[in-house]
């Protein structure tokens, strides 16, 4: 029976900009705005919290379980604490919802978060909690001395994953998870097409690959699969696709300071070689044609793009399928890194869930939050999390404990907790941490990885439809991609994090004449009783 | 005068039921002659993926509506249309009320096996049709069912069958998400049988959320009920109709 996985609605198109000065102007329009979190210097055992956790799954039950028992767990350590969970499986949904209740204070406490979200969130005055303090304190903070659990110091966090979510001068976040993007291969149809995978694989060894692969009989059956469908190379996330791409060809993107560089020379040749496959029909995406392991599975991809935290999803043997039983073929399945330009500095994305807290006016309810997000970085947690996909844990602690290494060591040895694919895409994160890479956060980075994205996929979808694609097009595909995500906004509205403060742009015109015409009347009220004054004395009476 | 008012509103409401209920169940607009320059349903069905299109069809059904993008079933007397993030204000997304003839260009696509129209624009028309459901059971496992997608369609006479287990291990007759991964709000599966022939069905969350009776219908199921069911033949890899009423089965 097949099983289903729902579209992902495009969620992210509520606009950092937009998104931004709304929460902007309720910042400094409405509510002042909660007092920074203090850390108090006792837990209040005697008294009852309530917290709310909105947590992301991958529409994987076993990770709904982990979830479920990570929370009693740590309610029987504190008994007056409650956690309530909320689930989702979607980051755009999540974000979306928290910046509605940022107007209206009614924030969950803690949050699984992207980086670049919390950078739209911070623009709400203290919403956020730093917590670079909670870490270095030495009761309640990180392995700290009233912590009821095993919790892990901040120097057994993977530093590189700790960085990621640094940003204006603080820790608004604690790495949950971490993934990155991995190539499932159809080794076996590769070879049969008279190739050898290399040790790395390149774009120019998938484009080539995938051409070949376009080959039809007089019936129109591809020779490869003998089927009517084949798109032997499918991206699931265009947006880190290009990001990645410009990334290993040292091409600009973003900068620190918020500086936006993706609407490049490089950028439109890149899009010139993806219309290029487009149009033969060697490549799609997942938001134009589905989900790749679908067509991977089924025998009509080769190359399949993803996360690593999709890897239960890939090969024969899959234990989690959309498509039925009969439709899947029987195939080797290689796990290799994404493409490279440059295959002796491989280079590829770092992501996957992060957690951050959210202020509250008690801040003994914000000590209790903390403790929570502490628990998720435990071992047992971690350890058993990471099992459910590709994903890795994000403590040195549960990486190199024996339950973890027993783990990676039993790979292939079934089809369910030790799947091949999956422990062996958790692998080619471990082997390669140091050649990931984030992208930098600001007010708005989320908005240009979307654009990013959007480039690819309405290049593809042109292609296809018959337009042509050369410099004019280019020309208009900026400026409609620009427009449409408001990047030419960002600038003025938004600001850089990296100087750990949000730039409010210039006052709105009627705001000038208000504020003009207030100065003015004070001006000549004062200008009137000084006169009074001097008149006063001039003639006492 | 409040007695003609009463009567008035009386016999207008009998009508609306009788043309509801009647056999045809439809209110058909008088001329559902296309204009020029648009496709009959035939001609969309002909067209190739990827080409633009020009449809004439009345809304059934909103999904969602998102940063001015909507998503809406819609079906004319001939076949059903599915338009997928449809650019739409929020102001005219009010107005796509269930019958609304409107006017739609955009590209023919297909996503999962899902035929659709995305990257459409829409202007609203003079006149309303609303479809009645098209009994379908006895397509169920074949290949002409696909004939039928997106339209509003009935399964009459099905058993509920399990459709999973809980934690203790219990046979359950609903799936809050496809494993049981989700939670109360999300999209609910069930199973149901007919002629020993098990399928499975959704409550799409964003097309009837937990406050609908057809999402409070399913939750009450119990495994063995006989049920009626009424939706749209929504497609993904395979059939999965995107139910909108669930009853005992007459």
């Amino acid at each position: 029976m097949s099983r289903i996985r729902k579209r992902i609605i495009s969620m992210f198109l509520l606009l950092a900009a937009a998104a931004g000065s709304a929460l902007t102007l309720t910042a400094c329009h409405g509510r002042e705005g909660l007092k920074p979190f203090e850390i108090p210097e006792e837990f209040e055992l005697s008294e009852q919290y309530e917290i709310t956790f909105w947590a992301k799954n991958d529409t994987n039950k076993t990770q709904t379980a982990i979830y479920e028992k990570a929370i009693a767990d740590f309610e029987k350590l504190y008994p007056n604490i409650t956690v309530n969970l909320r689930l989702y499986t979607d980051y755009g949904k999540i974000y979306n919802d928290v910046i509605t209740n940022i107007a209206t204070n009614t924030t969950p406490n803690v949050c699984i978060t992207y980086p670049d979200h919390i950078a739209t969130y911070l623009t709400g005055l203290n919403q956020v909690v730093p917590l670079e303090g909670l870490f270095a304190d030495e009761t309640y903070g990180l392995g700290g001395s009233e912590v009821r659990f095993d919790s892990p110091t901040q120097e057994e966090i993977i530093p590189q994953f700790l960085e990621e979510c640094s940003f204006g001068g603080h820790y608004y976040a604690v790495p949950y998870m971490r993934s990155t993007e991995s190539c499932y291969v159809n080794k076996t149809y590769v070879e049969a097409l008279g190739y050898t995978l290399p040790e790395t694989l390149t774009w120019d060894f998938i484009w080539e690959v995938s051409e070949v692969a376009m080959a039809k009989d007089a019936d129109g059956n591809f020779l490869i699969n003998g089927q009517k469908v084949m798109i032997p190379f499918i991206y699931k996330s265009t947006d880190n696709m290009m990001i990645q791409m410009l990334k290993q060809k040292g091409a600009g993107y973003s900068t620190d300071s918020g500086e936006l560089l993706l609407f490049n020379d490089t950028t439109k040749d890149l899009l010139y070689t993806v219309a290029e496959h487009a149009k033969s029909g060697a490549f799609s995406t997942f938001k134009i044609s589905s989900y790749p392991a679908n067509f991977l599975n089924a025998g009509q991809c080769i190359f399949a793009i993803d996360s690593t935290a999709g890897a239960t999803w890939m090969g024969t043997n899959a234990p989690l399928s959309d498509i039925s039983r009969d439709k899947i073929v029987e195939f080797e399945t290689e796990v290799m890194e994404i493409p490279q330009f440059d295959p002796d500095n491989p280079q590829m994305i770092s992501q996957g869930p992060s957690v951050c807290i959210f202020n509250k006016e008690n801040p003994q309810e914000v000590l209790a939050s903390w403790l929570f997000v502490q628990y998720l970085l435990t071992n047992e947690v971690q350890i058993a999390y990471s099992k459910t996909e590709g994903y890795v844990p994000v403590t040195l602690k549960a990486q190199e404990s024996a339950e973890y290494q027993d783990y990676l060591l039993r790979c292939g040895e079934d089809n369910a907790a030790y799947y091949e694919v999956k422990i062996k895409a958790a692998k080619l994160l471990l082997d390669h941490i140091s050649n990931t890479f984030v992208t930098p956060v600001f007010n708005g980075s989320s908005s240009l990885r979307d654009a990013a994205g959007q480039l690819i996929e309405n290049t593809v979808k042109s292609v296809r439809r018959g337009q042509t694609i050369d410099d004019a097009y280019m020309e208009k595909l900026y400026s409609d991609t620009i427009s449409l995500y408001r990047l030419d906004q960002l600038n003025s509205q938004t600001g850089s994090l990296s100087s750990g403060k949000a730039e409010l742009g210039k006052l709105p015109k009627t705001s000038v004449i208000l504020l003009s015409s207030l100065a003015g009347a004070w001006v000549l009220m004062i200008l009137y009783v000084t006169w009074q004054m001097i008149k006063k004395k001039r003639n006492p009476q | 005068m409040k007695k003609f008012t009463t009567l008035l509103l009386t016999f207008v409401l009998a009508l609306a039921c009788v043309s509801c209920g009647s056999k045809d169940g439809n209110t058909k607009d008088a001329a559902d002659v296309k204009s020029e320059g648009v496709m009959t349903y035939a001609e969309y069905a002909a067209a190739a993926l990827d080409t633009e299109v020009v449809v004439e069809t009345y809304v059934q059904a909103k999904q969602s509506w998102w940063d001015n993008k909507a998503t809406v079933y819609t079906q004319d007397k001939d076949g059903a249309y599915f338009l997928y993030n449809m650019a739409c204000s929020e102001e005219d997304y009010a107005k796509l009320t269930a019958g609304t003839k409107i006017k739609v260009t955009g590209y023919k696509s297909e996503w999962a096996g899902e035929v659709e129209i995305t990257d459409a624009t829409f202007e609203i028309m003079n006149g309303s049709y609303i479809a009645a459901a098209e009994d379908v059971t006895a397509l169920l496992g074949s290949a002409d069912l696909i004939n039928s997608q997106n339209k509003f369609v009935a399964f009459k006479g099905m058993t509920v069958e399990a459709a999973g287990k809980d934690a203790n291990g219990k046979d359950v007759a609903f799936l809050y998400s496809w494993d049981g991964s989700g939670q109360d709000g999300d999209d609910l599966y069930f199973n149901a049988s007919v002629n020993g022939q098990t399928y499975t069905f959704t409550v799409e969350s964003y097309l009837c959320d937990n406050t609908t009776d057809v999402y409070a219908a399913v939750k009450a199921l119990n495994i063995g009920d006989k049920i009626d069911m009424e939706g749209f033949l929504y497609w993904y890899e395979g059939v999965n109709p995107h139910i909108t009423s669930v009853t005992a089965a007459k």
